[in-house]
């Protein structure tokens, strides 16, 4: 039986390496995709075209302007004077945001009236928009600072970002982006290894072969394993060299749950295989499959602003517990005691898929 | 009569690979043309490169007229069948007969007109509501004539239309087409089968992108008048009396006929002593000359002898006296029964050939007893174990060949031989040995490193076979090993396969071809799920002899006996 | 040559053929209409970018009923939940095991300090900022809800102050900041492509498999009116999906709509012929199936979700990404769609992408014709 599976395993690398095309394909695009996301994916916003509309001359009101324009967040694109130009300039786009100072605003300021500036924000790009909303709160809160002295500070507000002090987005795609580049290339080699050897022909001659349905897995499954390790580790590697992605969890830890969350993968492109009878309906799976998986993992939006029926059925998904562990391992130092319960469930699909395929296979036989 | 189509030289590559070259001919209107030629040979290239799909590298090429630039103009006057009749499965018979209308812009009454015409004409008047998809072979063949047939084309180009069909809808489709030709409309008609050539008016003979010979087919085949020969075969050692015969310098080509061998001799050759060889009782009489006796003389000429391959060991034999056995076997797919209680067995060291139409059974039949499908019903044994418990364990005995070449093509002829050993169990010395002994009795040791998809066909049979071989099985089961290959490969394969019968492996093949149906030692014909007829082929044609026929082919004892089947069936519907 | 009545005859039935299969091929109508539905309900429904619930720790080390009133104070929004602990170890243990997303820590001395006009009250707030977008977001909120507590609490004190500085902040199109509103549109856009890529892609390559196109290829239909019949009738259930989709949109999301609906077909149609233009690129340039599949993902799904200004804000990518961004037609058809939703009918907006978009369309268009022609050889 062993001598079988390895004539198996060997002739699946075999056919990888060999197909120049499936070599390139395991390695240019997730090393594109790689570069592109990392630099794509950013939740920070920089040089946000800002317009001004200050009705206010005092000092006070010029005071505060001036640090908006000296902040790195904003970019002063224009000056309004009246609504309707304003109103123009939001519409089509030619600011995000606009700094309304009104008449009384320093008036206000000097007699110790609450004084109101307006910030009105583009809502078509709500996750800008907040963010924006918060780099303005932060520059009137250190120009209240500044205006009324130490004394009169009420509020001394320190506040920490723990495992990324600096609040490096990158920090927290990096570690998803591992996770799910993976997962694709895994997908893509199972669900379209055996569809392809069904459309060639070759399939039916291994069923001629002594080799039992259980072989054949077990055949599939390890060279993909073997490649899920390679590309986990290079792309991790990258992150953190070209990067800067820290990585300060265990390497152990990192490779034995990428070991058990390939072989859920390895198990899942399985069943899209075997239920799949052409090479399309394998690529219509894996899509099928990945787009609502890769969304709902929490690789961009946390799962816990999700609704429950949401997060219930993340439940099912091995991205989500990878994408935690990953982000754990890289940033948090996660124990091998706060790992396991994001490591049995992933154990426990695999097994699930992968017993599940097999029952598929057998019965394809049929 | 004038010319319908003319090339010149035509010639058009793939890549650096000359798909054709050189080929010049006339076709006329009125004519049936056949293309005749293995698979490789350039007959697809050439009916595309007429019907206007692809343009020629070389030479030139006037079609009704016109020049290749110009196909525009004719498109409306040319009827193309592709090799899959291109029809739309999920459409039905009316729908896609409207949609041939469309497209050459019939108007209503024309239309009308023209589809009782054919519809009658193909039998096809009752089905116009069923999909297309759900037509037998024979009747998507008609519905694929039909609607090329629509527009009235003054050339209609078919590329291998008889294909896979059963005799008997192959004859009605001559008929039809001969019909078709005396109203003046020219026809080329592609084909691997060589007496549909004979039938032909004139023909074209490719291979591997060459024009061999041309002109009208009973010339051709007059000129081996005198040189054929048929001998009578004593009982057993069919194979080695053929290897001996055919080794001899004047004979140009050994085959078996049933309990005869078919002589070929060279030119200017007389009849060589065949006692040596064949004992005393050789008795030999002159028969008529056949298409393929011509065409096999021709390809010998320009190709080198093909070594007679070793001889076999003999191999281990099981002791049981039955080598492959089926009972009852049945088959269902939903409801409908594909395989209904076929039974047969087969003897070790012999080779048995399963015959039939495409959708017959024929294939689920032998599906079901290389393991690859369970039996509904009815129970299948080989080489000595029960298919429904130990089919594991059977595969082991079994060695297989599939039809279209499905070993790895990316990989190296070691790779392969490499992988299947290894799959099968073969390790250390053993896996060595047999290896090398493959290479070695295959002829593979200069393409050993290239890739396997990469080969010409002739290599990737052998190849395939080799596989087939490499732990030694007892039984060998072949589905259609040699569909488009040319004869003298066709010759060399089964001299293979003889020697290994002779060395105790049973072979159970499927096949088409009738002639190839003559080197088995028995058949089974498979026919709407049931085996119609079983026995030796000379048995076989006995049953058919007549006044008119004093020398049927197995094909006509093929339609006889379906004629038979369906009469008889009709008798006890009746009843 | 040919009159326009032959045309219609041919281009007709090529037509009539399309909806037919369509019709009885089930696997079509699914990726068209019933995909889009099941993807946005579930993608939908599922992102938030609105921290809602957080749950937050509060340590007290004063207990006094100042930090009992801060504690109700972030009971109270709808941001946050909060959770009292008595350690500030305690509570870091919490945030470790991922039971917190942050928390506030009140010194023994909050209420001393609060009551005293010349210190300030110390207080720290920690969160876990592995989730850097998150993490921002949720120190803003608290900061936010501890600032105006602190104000609520003085103006009750009755004591002076200097009144600090507040922002107020208006949401233009989107006043509820909901987070739907902005993320379905560009939902739909995402479904709009692989819609239109995996129709054609698939559609393409069976009729080649099934040697149906070669029969089609020497009948009197060019090459252009056959892909022209596939592209029209795939366009139609394209239409359909986009429908369906918009539906949703409105009716089970509630995002509003402030454009002409006009508008929103003319520009949805021409992004449409770009996706299923592209689909049938790829199936022409893809001879293997692998390559193919790799391709389509690289080129629809991942861009789609990531370079197209959905999630992530293109303006603040790097220069060279926002470069690259320009390929992708769905970055287009994402930004008039948030437009015409949220917005209205804004022309300098849209029409600078409309135009990008037939650019697009007729660029695709004449690729796919170039490269089928020659698929034969």
């Amino acid at each position: 039986m062993w001598g079988r599976i390895a004539a198996l395993i060997l002739k699946e690398f075999k056919m990888l390496w060999k197909d120049s095309k499936s070599r390139m394909v395991l390695v240019v695009p997730p090393l594109v995709q790689l570069v592109l996301f990392a630099s794509a994916a950013t939740f920070e916003v920089t040089d946000a075209a800002l317009g001004l509309w200050i009705e206010d001359r005092a000092n006070p009101a010029q005071e505060l302007v001036s640090r908006f324009e000296a902040s790195p967040a904003f970019h002063v694109v224009a000056r309004f004077d009246n609504p309707q130009a304003v109103q123009d300039a939001l519409d089509s786009q030619k600011v995000k945001a606009v700094l309304h100072v009104g008449q009384t605003f320093s008036a206000d300021a000097a007699a110790g009236r609450p004084a109101r500036v307006q910030l009105l924000l583009d809502g078509r790009k709500s996750n800008a928009a907040l963010i924006l909303q918060s780099y303005a709160l932060g520059i009137v809160e250190s120009y209240n600072l500044a205006r009324a002295g130490q004394a009169i500070a009420e509020l001394n507000i320190q506040s920490r970002a723990w495992f990324n002090p600096n609040f490096d987005s990158r920090w927290f795609i990096l570690p998803g982006l591992t996770v799910l580049l993976t997962i694709v290339a895994i997908l893509l080699i199972t669900a379209l290894s055996v569809a392809r050897e069904r459309e060639l022909g070759t399939f039916e001659q291994l069923l001629v072969t002594p080799l039992r349905p259980m072989e054949i897995l077990v055949g599939k499954t390890v060279p993909a394993l073997c490649i899920g390790f390679v590309e986990a580790n290079v792309i991790a590697a990258l992150a953190c060299f070209a990067y800067g992605v820290p990585f300060v969890g265990s390497a152990v830890l990192f490779n034995v749950a990428i070991a058990v969350f390939v072989l859920s993968a390895v198990g899942i492109g399985l069943v899209i295989s075997s239920i799949a009878k052409t090479q399309q309906q394998a690529i219509l799976g894996v899509f099928l499959f990945l787009s609502p998986a890769a969304v709902l993992s929490g690789f961009t939006t946390p799962i816990a602003n999700m609704p429950d029926w949401a997060q219930a059925l993340t439940h099912l998904n091995p991205i989500r517990y990878m994408v935690t562990l990953s982000r754990g391992i890289f940033l948090q130092d996660l124990p091998w005691a706060l790992a396991w319960p994001q490591l049995w469930p992933m154990a426990l699909i695999g097994c699930v898929t992968l017993g599940f395929a097999t029952w598929l296979f057998s019965r394809r036989l049929e | 009569m004038p010319a319908t189509v003319t090339l010149t030289g035509l010639g058009k590559n793939f890549g650096t690979m000359a798909a054709l070259s050189g080929v010049t001919a006339t076709l006329a209107a009125g004519q049936i043309t056949g293309l005749v030629g293995p698979d490789g040979a350039g007959k697809t290239t050439l009916l595309r490169l007429i019907a206007g799909l692809l343009t020629p590298d070389s030479g030139t090429l006037e079609v009704l007229g016109h020049a290749a630039e110009n196909r525009d103009a004719v498109r409306g006057e040319i009827g193309y069948m592709p090799q899959r009749f291109g029809l739309y499965e999920d459409l039905t018979v009316q729908e896609n007969l409207d949609l041939q209308a469309d497209l050459h812009d019939l108007d209503r009454a024309t239309r009308r007109e023209r589809f009782e015409t054919l519809l009658q004409f193909t039998g096809l008047a009752p089905f116009t509501g069923r999909l297309a998809g759900q037509l037998s072979g024979g009747m998507k063949q008609k519905l694929g004539l039909a609607c090329a047939l629509l527009p009235r084309p003054k050339l209609m180009l078919l590329d291998e239309p008889s294909a896979g069909v059963d005799p008997a809808s192959r004859r009605e489709l001559w008929r039809i087409v001969r019909t078709m030709a005396g109203t003046g409309v020219a026809i080329v008609w592609s084909t691997a089968y060589l007496d549909e050539a004979e039938r032909c008016d004139s023909f074209l003979l490719l291979d591997r992108g060459r024009l061999l010979a041309s002109g009208s087919p009973s010339d051709f085949t007059r000129q081996l008048e005198g040189r054929t020969f048929l001998a009578e075969l004593p009982e057993g050692q069919r194979h080695r009396i053929q290897r001996g015969v055919a080794a001899l310098p004047p004979i140009a080509d050994a085959t078996i006929q049933g309990r005869s061998l078919r002589l070929v001799l060279k030119a200017q050759s007389a009849l060589p002593d065949l006692t040596d060889v064949m004992g005393n009782s050789a008795t030999t009489r002159p028969t008529r000359p056949r298409f393929e006796d011509a065409f096999v003389s021709l390809l010998q000429a320009d190709r080198p002898p093909i070594a007679a391959p070793p001889v076999q060991e003999a191999l281990t034999r099981s002791a049981d006296g039955i080598a492959i056995e089926a009972r009852d076997l049945t088959r269902d797919f939903g409801r409908f029964r594909a395989v209904d209680k076929v039974s047969f067995s087969v003897k070790p060291g012999e080779i048995f050939g399963l015959l039939g139409p495409n959708g017959a059974g024929k294939s689920t039949t032998f599906r079901m007893l290389c393991g690859l499908l369970a039996p509904s019903a009815g129970s299948a044994h080989v080489a000595g174990v029960d298919l429904g418990r130990a089919r594991a364990t059977a595969r082991e005995r079994i060695g297989y060949m599939s039809q279209k070449f499905s070993l790895y093509g990316n990989l190296s002829v070691r790779d392969n031989l490499d992988f299947f050993s290894g799959v099968y169990g073969l390790a250390g010395r053993r896996r060595s040995s047999r290896i090398a002994w493959t290479i070695e009795s295959f002829d593979l040791e200069s393409v050993v490193n290239l890739e396997a998809g990469s080969l010409p066909l002739g290599f990737k049979q052998r190849l395939a076979l080799g596989c087939a071989l490499l732990h030694e099985p007892q039984v060998l089961f072949l589905d259609e090993p040699t569909s488009g290959v040319d004869p003298l490969m066709r010759r060399e394969f089964w001299s293979r396969i003889g020697g290994l019968a002779e060395g105790g492996v049973t072979v159970l093949v499927t096949s088409h071809f009738m002639e190839e149906a003559e080197y088995c030692d028995r058949l089974g014909i498979v026919y709407a799920g049931r085996m119609i007829a079983s026995g030796s082929p000379d048995a076989m044609k006995q049953r058919f002899v007549t006044a008119e026929l004093p020398e049927p082919t197995l094909e006509d004892a093929f339609v006889g006996l379906i004629r038979e089947h369906d009469a008889g069936g009709q008798d006890a519907a009746a009843a | 040559m040919t009159s326009a009545r032959t045309f219609f005859r041919r281009f007709g039935g090529l037509l009539h053929k399309e909806f037919v299969q369509i019709v009885r091929d089930p696997s079509s109508i699914a990726i068209a209409l019933v995909m889009p539905v099941v993807l946005l309900l579930l993608i939908g429904f599922g992102i938030s970018l609105d921290a809602r619930n957080v749950r937050f720790g509060i340590v007290d080390e004063n207990r006094s009923v100042e930090t009992a009133g801060l504690f109700q104070a972030f009971a109270n929004t709808p941001y946050f939940r909060p959770f009292s602990f008595l350690t500030s170890k305690a509570a870091e243990a919490a945030l470790m095991r991922g039971d917190i997303e942050g928390f506030v820590v009140l010194r023994s001395d909050f209420s001393r300090r609060v009551a005293d006009p010349i210190r300030a009250a110390d207080i720290a707030i920690v969160v876990n900022g592995v989730d850097a977008n998150n993490a921002r977001i949720v120190t803003g909120y608290a900061q936010g809800v501890v600032a105006t507590w602190l104000l609520g609490h003085r103006r009750d004190r009755a004591q002076p102050a200097v009144s600090p500085v507040t922002v107020e902040n208006r949401y233009w199109f989107n006043p509820e900041i909901r987070s739907t509103n902005f993320i379905v549109p560009g939902l739909i856009a995402m479904v709009m492509t692989m819609i239109g890529a995996l129709l054609t892609a698939l559609v393409v390559a069976r009729e080649w498999e099934r040697g149906t196109m070669e029969a089609m290829l020497a009948s009197p239909a060019s090459m252009t009116e056959i892909l022209l019949g596939k592209l029209v009738a795939y366009f139609v259930l394209g239409l359909g999906g986009l429908a369906v989709s918009v539906f949703i949109g409105l009716v089970v999301f509630e995002v509003p709509f402030r454009g002409s609906a006009e508008v929103l077909i003319a520009i949805s149609s021409v992004f449409l012929i770009v996706s299923l233009a592209m689909g049938l690129l790829i199936s022409t340039v893809a001879r293997s199936q692998f390559v193919a599949a790799q391709l389509a993902f690289l080129v629809t799904f991942m861009p789609a979700l990531i370079l197209s200004g959905l999630m992530f804000d293109i303006e603040s990518m790097p220069r060279w990404v926002q470069a690259v961004t320009t390929v992708f037609p769905a970055r287009y058809f994402v930004s008039s769609l948030q437009t015409l939703f949220l917005a209205g009918t804004v022309w300098p907006v849209l029409l600078p992408n409309l135009a990008m978009l037939m650019g697009f369309a007729v660029l695709f268009l004449a690729l796919a014709i170039a490269r089928t022609h020659r698929s034969l050889e």
